[in-house]
């Protein structure tokens, strides 16, 4: 298994370049980053929608994320596929599909999230900022938000993982990310399919498990400040009630 | 000051106010009390118009509140509001909650607020906090953070719904000395709250409710030593065996 | 508009309909093999995952992150390529009796699920109070009376809504059987495009089944988790 790693590294870190576009894990995490950059002011504005009392933008947001969360996302990478050059008028990469499919895919998912990061916001908070004269506008962008994107980093935290593994559907389109890459390893060599797939499951599982743990450790971080036990500068809060238990 | 007119609030088949009549004057200082459940939290709360009702009218002022065209926004500067919850903003440091209000809903510049917040941290005696964060500061003291935000926009009346009633018994007595330096100073306040020393003490009137009217308006010297409606004779009778 | 929908109805006639009906099947085979083996797998994991003995724990647990950390596509991948060139022969033949494009996913996906089945039955049996097991204990009853009467009817009503929401990916995940040659819907769907290019009437019939049943499912789990409800105070 080590010689495949050591023999075809560079395929699978950067795919073809630079004899060819980017590819392997390097366009994974592009795909990744630019997907969740992409998505997340979509998805607060989607969140906005779906809690509106308009219906004109209520029913619109919901029928998208209901669609969206009962489509398989193999079936959104091939509407994707079809519809995004007949939208623009000329032919697309598989790698522009493939961010189109991961963008609104992740958009209407984090949408919920979102949405209920804001509603975890307790009722007093924006009753108390209404009470003192601020506007449904100016509640939401200097009391709610603030405190529910802050909780809510956890959260993206894992969504960001997701969208990793959402990535790997390029397979399908041959975009050159890292599992097509592995694919096209495997077609070389073709006796060691085994040590091949087990090397980019591994390769996926390290990238994945130490994010996940990143996530656990902001989780902590956040549910300590939210508790009181750590102030926002960051220094250490003596509660010696909490710190008996 | 403030002036209930025949107000009606139904909570789908349950009514929480029934035909309340009454009257704020300017300076005046009323204490609400009552059972639980007796609507006390829903008529103040209909005041700012954190609740609204179905029949009936409110008047800040001679201003009808429920007015077709009014800035509810502006209107509720004019109006302070103590939570029983404090309802602190926890991402803010005490002195940005206190401005918050000032610098957006009144554009104000930020060393006219500051300077404003750090006076009225004084009046509650919580300069030295300025820059912490509620999470550090007792139950007590983010109440009087609390009340120095509200008096950040310099309303005209403030309600105080149950200020105390979340506290530990040994930090009541600081809020409520600021609410009783309030009074001193001439501001028009209803209070709704179980403190009856301090109705006792600062109250120029006390209106009793339950299942939703108000059954008895009196002078603390009359409603303490003799109440005249049976069902407030019965809660007073019940104090004094606590 | 009529046009457009006699195109979409002209694909169910032979011989697409053919394909379809049976990329239909497909599908539902899949789900069910993947969800019998999930459900199983799951069960015993969780068990294991309570059981005390810490070795089973982290072995559990150990099993859990790697699949909740890995994609499906790679985990059908694996199977398919790898695991199917690794197995000793006999093994493989009884497997491609079955088709190997349709059991390696079924059990891919299988396996996978019981990980995220398992975690939704733990924190089921976690979210029960010991004061429930301590009650009934004090009463008379059995550990195993207790686990039956009291713990588990309400760890299953706490996770009935995380696992009707695996279930509904768990159907949706068979659709990736197709990168691997599995003629379930997708590939059928792709399959007729393929030959009649009505790209966009093949896919609305994909589309609409798939979303039937996501939200039939979907509308099952609300449903399910409003009356099983355990009203808090």
């Amino acid at each position: 298994m080590f010689e495949i790693i050591a023999n075809n590294w560079q395929q699978l870190l950067v795919g073809q370049y630079p004899q060819g576009a980017l590819g392997g894990l390097a366009l994974t995490m592009i795909l990744s980053v630019l997907g969740l950059i992409i998505a997340f002011p979509l998805s607060v504005v989607l969140a906005f929608c779906r809690i509106s009392p308009y219906k004109v933008l209520n029913i619109p947001a919901t029928i998208l994320v209901y669609v969206v969360r009962g489509l398989p996302l193999v079936m959104l990478v091939f509407w994707s596929y079809f519809l995004v050059p007949v939208l623009v008028g000329q032919s697309v990469s598989g790698f522009t599909a493939l961010i189109c499919t991961l963008v609104i895919y992740e958009a209407a998912y984090l949408s919920e999230v979102v949405r209920a990061g804001i509603q975890s916001i307790p009722e007093g908070q924006v009753e108390a900022a209404r009470s003192l004269g601020m506007s449904y506008r100016k509640t939401m962008l200097k009391v709610v938000l603030p405190q529910a994107l802050y909780n809510m980093v956890p959260s993206l935290i894992s969504q960001f993982v997701s969208l990793i593994k959402e990535t790997s559907i390029g397979y399908v389109i041959s975009v050159q990310e890292i599992t097509f890459s592995a694919n096209q390893i495997n077609t070389q060599l073709l006796t060691k399919p085994f040590e091949v797939f087990a090397i980019l499951a591994l390769t996926y599982y390290i990238l994945c498990f130490c994010l996940t743990q990143f996530a656990k450790w902001a989780e902590r971080r956040t549910t300590q400040k939210r508790l009181g036990l750590r102030s926002p500068k960051g220094g250490e809060l003596n509660d010696p009630v909490l710190e008996s238990q | 000051m403030i002036q209930f007119s025949k107000v009606n609030k139904w909570y789908g088949e349950y009514q929480a106010l029934v035909e309340v009549t009454a009257a704020v004057a300017q300076g005046e200082v009323v204490v609400v009390c009552g059972p639980s459940g007796s609507g006390k939290s829903t008529l103040i709360r209909t005041v700012n118009r954190l609740e609204e009702i179905q029949k009936g009218s409110i008047y800040l002022n001679g201003q009808d509140i429920h007015a077709k065209g009014l800035d509810l926004n502006a209107f509720r500067t004019q109006v302070g509001f103590v939570f029983q919850q404090f309802n602190l903003f926890p991402h803010l440091s005490v002195v940005e909650n206190i401005c918050l209000a000032p610098l957006t809903v009144r554009q104000q510049s930020k060393a006219e607020a500051r300077s404003k917040a750090m006076a009225l941290l004084e009046r509650v005696g919580l300069a030295h906090k300025a820059e912490a964060y509620p999470q550090q500061l007792s139950g007590g003291q983010q109440q009087r953070v609390a009340i120095a935000r509200a008096l950040a926009m310099d309303p005209p009346v403030m309600l105080f719904d149950e200020p105390t009633s979340a506290l530990d018994p040994e930090m009541v007595g600081e809020v409520l000395a600021v609410m009783k330096e309030l009074a001193r100073e001439g501001m028009t306040m209803v209070c709704v709250t179980h403190e009856m020393n301090f109705a006792r003490e600062v109250a120029d009137r006390i209106w009793f409710m339950d299942k939703g009217a108000i059954l008895e308006e009196a002078k603390p010297a009359v409603f303490f030593s003799a109440p005249e409606h049976p069902r407030a004779q019965a809660f007073i009778s019940d104090l004094r065996n606590h | 508009m009529p046009d457009f929908l006699k195109s979409v109805l002209s694909l169910f006639n032979a011989p697409y309909g053919e394909i379809l009906l049976q990329g239909c099947l497909l599908t539902t085979w899949l789900t069910v093999f993947s969800f019998v083996l999930a459900v199983m797998l799951g069960t015993c994991l969780a068990m294991l995952r309570v059981s005390g003995n810490s070795f089973c724990e982290r072995v559990v647990a150990a099993y859990v992150s790697y699949q909740q950390n890995v994609p499906m596509l790679v985990h059908i991948l694996l199977w398919y390529f790898g695991v199917s060139n690794v197995l000793p022969i006999f093994m493989q033949d009884t497997l491609n009796y079955f088709g190997s494009e349709f059991i390696y996913p079924a059990i891919a996906i299988g396996l996978c699920m019981a990980a995220y089945y398992s975690e939704d039955i733990r924190s089921g049996l976690r979210a029960i109070p010991h004061g429930q097991h301590e009650a009934s204990r004090s009463l008379g009853l059995s550990y195993l009376k207790s686990m039956r009467y009291v713990v588990i009817p309400q760890a299953l009503r706490m996770c009935a809504p995380p696992f009707i929401n695996h279930t509904v990916l768990l159907f949706k995940n068979t659709s990736l059987a197709m990168a691997v040659g599995a003629a379930e819907m997708t590939y059928a769907v792709r399959d007729i495009e393929n030959q009649t290019f009505l790209t966009f009437q093949a896919y609305s019939i994909a589309t609409l089944f798939y979303l039937v049943v996501s939200l039939a499912l979907m509308a099952l789990g609300s449903y399910v988790a409003h009356r099983t409800r355990i009203p808090t105070r």
